[in-house]
């Protein structure tokens, strides 16, 4: 007998959700540890540092997210772990979110302007000083809008863990579609449930952009 | 320790670059419709009715505000339940289309409003038609301006179809996926496949690069 889709199908899906956004939060942790090193590294003084910041966002930038999950996930056998898609989503993930957030907050780091760093110079700080206290923080006001920004890309890059077989939103609602048959509810509540995640989030991220062009304008 | 062996990869590499090929044509008319959806619809919510505005921007935010894979899960599983029931190809080619015309109507829509007030006023007093200003006066000067971005947004499109082998469209991935069953060699297959995918995100960032130098020779401030 086919199951029908009801309120209990619902509520199995809304809970999946939860999946979702935990594999988004870990993910954005870690490529935000990721993503500093490589903002730091593509504006370093060191040019071994600056071409490897550059090739690892080429090669991130210019691969699909799925083929990268695909890698980290078969590549996990190759070093002798065991295949796990929770441990694989995350991995991958995070190591996308560096690439991209790195690119991002080095065009943050660079759009302080250079006087700054010339007035940290003179007075006498160190990298890591004028760095910490000088450059970041300016850096950082600038980054919030285009960061807010990616967590949306990287709430729906999620999606993908679930080809690789990690029960989040998206897989819990092909299992159920499988189970019911009502792929317009089903796929529906899915893509509701992502909306109502993103929205809030591009709406904040545009709110802040406009906020922020109207600041510098003056 | 694990051993790689390409051997089976490269003996089928014919069929990925069938796949390859695939995913090349699949870009390319996704980005040439969706270009027209774009014009449209930024058109459409530049100097279009309040009730045409308003239904460009939920169908921008939406796509937005959704992943791409439960767009192709819903226009290929969803949609027969009220249309009609499209190949794998299609589906994925209307997809596509779906996907890059938001992002293109941001995209041109912000080309558009960066021209000054004063020349489309120039060329209502010139005499020209409302098709004519927004064709040379418009049009010409905003896809200069916003072409970076479009081209950027056109990678990421074509980076984007490799999720449509999930639906069994016949991709570079999914020439991928099938070398993976019928190999085993899971690692070896998917970092063949993704290095010709990087192959073509840097080739087509060459192309568009000396096309970008060929068409606007002229120089971008007024």
């Amino acid at each position: 007998m086919i199951r029908v889709f009801g309120w209990n199908e619902f509520l199995v899906i809304v809970v999946a959700a939860q999946w979702t956004i935990a594999l988004s939060a870990i993910a954005f942790a870690g490529g935000s540890i990721g993503g500093l090193l490589i903002a730091l590294m593509r504006v370093s003084q060191v040019r071994a540092f600056r071409l490897f910041a550059t090739g690892f966002i080429r090669v991130f930038q210019g691969t699909p997210l799925l083929m990268q999950l695909f890698l980290v996930f078969f590549g996990m056998n190759i070093f002798g772990f065991a295949i796990n898609p929770w441990v694989a989503a995350t991995i991958a993930l995070a190591l996308h979110a560096s690439a991209f957030l790195g690119e991002i907050w080095r065009g943050c780091i660079e759009a302080v302007p250079k006087g700054q760093r010339e007035a940290a110079t003179a007075l006498g700080l160190r990298y890591y000083h004028s760095m910490r206290h000088v450059i970041l923080p300016q850096a950082t006001r600038i980054a919030v809008a285009p960061t807010v920004g990616f967590l949306v890309q990287l709430i729906k890059g999620t999606s993908l863990a679930s080809i690789i077989g990690f029960t989040e939103l998206t897989r819990q609602g092909q299992i159920i579609n499988n189970a019911t048959f009502s792929p317009f509810l089903v796929f529906g509540t899915v893509a509701a449930i992502y909306f109502l995640l993103c929205w809030p989030l591009s709406l904040v991220a545009r709110r802040m952009e406009t906020r922020f062009s109207r600041a510098t304008a003056r | 320790m694990y051993e790689f062996n390409f051997t089976p990869v490269l003996a089928s590499l014919d069929q990925l670059l069938v796949g390859a090929w695939l995913t090349v044509r699949l870009s390319c008319a996704a980005m040439l419709i969706g270009l027209v959806v774009s014009i449209t619809c930024a058109w459409g919510k530049t100097s279009g009715p309040a009730m045409l505005r308003a239904v460009i921007d939920g169908y921008i935010e939406i796509i937005r505000n959704t992943p791409f894979l439960v767009q192709i899960f819903f226009i290929y599983f969803a949609m027969p339940s009220f249309g009609p029931k499209l190949s794998p190809n299609s589906a994925a080619l209307l997809a596509l289309v779906v996907n890059f015309g938001a992002y293109g109507t941001e995209i041109i829509r912000a080309g558009i409003e960066s021209i000054h007030k004063g020349q489309v006023e120039a060329g209502w007093a010139l005499g020209l038609s409302r098709v004519q200003i927004f064709r040379y006066i418009v049009m010409k000067p905003a896809l200069r301006t916003v072409y970076p971005a479009l081209t950027s947004q056109f990678i990421y499109l074509m980076l984007n179809t490799s999720v449509v082998s999930v639906i069994s469209a016949d991709d570079l991935a999914a020439a991928g996926n099938d070398l993976q069953s019928a190999t085993f060699a899971s690692f070896e297959v998917y970092i063949t496949v993704t290095l010709i995918y990087l192959a073509l995100s840097v080739g087509f960032s060459a192309l568009f690069y000396a096309v970008e130098k060929m068409a606007f020779k002229y120089p971008l401030s007024r």
